[in-house]
């Protein structure tokens, strides 16, 4: 099964829709609240991060018996050092999205936490891409 | 204890979600970091912040969180408020300070 969502940069109103969406289905395929649980948590983290960071994205995911695989894939600034930017603290966020109450740079560990494969990768001034699996 | 228990021993202010008042509450989280509660903030906690956009009903929504309280007498933005009616997650309001409505909370629910 597949699903694709648009996400918008700068749009912090619709932030958090895919995520939602993505829970809906979760739970009407009955898969382990737990599992669902931490996939709502990373894959919110990484739709903000879209939001916040980038221009403009999409949102994949591919649900089977095995896995659920969430690939997030960006026009943006890219991550010039990916190893720096998921160290708890860390964050470039602009004051506007500061006062919002993001930008305390945990979003990337707690992806990190809650997926059992995360893999990242980046071009500078092109974008950034986020695999992210989860194992049922 | 429901959301509607912590209204009349608190003394909250019910600004919208309303078909949540009968929610369960087993604990609170206190943080302004949207992260952090994201991270942190487990089902059937209430959320207790002073930031008042519409991402933390979002929030609210993917944790099931019981309800959020704003604190110092701030008030949900239009569009919080419309999202919490949706998702029937209260928001709920009180002049104290972060400190003193915690500690309140935590006394109520550590008695029941
Ligand atoms: N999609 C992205 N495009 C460009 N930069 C990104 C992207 N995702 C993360 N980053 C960079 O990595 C940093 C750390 O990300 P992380 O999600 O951990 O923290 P944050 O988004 O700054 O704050 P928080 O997630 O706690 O609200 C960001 O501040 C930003 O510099
Ligand atoms: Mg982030």
């Amino acid at each position: 099964m597949e699903f694709i969502y648009e996400v918008e940069g700068g749009n912090f109103i619709k932030a958090g829709n895919a995520s939602s969406a993505v829970k809906k289905t979760l739970k009407q395929l009955n898969v382990d609240p737990k599992i669902v649980k931490r996939t709502v948590v990373a894959l919110y983290e990484a739709e903000v991060n879209i939001v916040a960071h980038a221009y403009r994205g999409s949102i994949t995911v591919n649900i089977n018996a095995r896995s659920i695989r969430i690939i997030l894939d960006d026009d943006g600034p890219g991550i010039p050092d990916i190893e720096l930017a998921m160290r708890q603290g860390y964050s470039t966020a602009s004051p506007k999205v500061r006062e919002m109450g993001f930008g305390a740079g945990m979003g990337l560990p707690n992806i990190k936490k809650n997926v059992d494969e995360l893999n990242m990768s980046s071009i500078v001034n092109k974008g950034t891409k986020v695999e992210m699996i989860t194992y049922l | 204890m429901k959301v509607c228990d912590l209204v009349d021993k608190l003394d909250l202010k019910v600004f919208c979600g309303q078909q949540g008042i009968n929610r369960l509450v087993d604990g609170a989280y206190v943080s302004d970091l949207l992260s952090d509660v994201m991270g942190n903030v487990d089902e059937n906690n209430v959320w207790i912040t002073l930031q008042t956009h519409k991402n933390i009903v979002a929030i609210a929504s993917l944790k099931e969180v019981a309800a959020i309280i704003l604190v110092k007498g701030h008030e949900p933005e239009q569009a919080a408020l419309e999202q919490s009616n949706t998702e029937g997650i209260p928001i709920l309001g009180t002049k104290l300070e972060t400190f003193e409505i915690a500690g309140r909370l935590y006394a109520l629910l550590n008695e029941s």
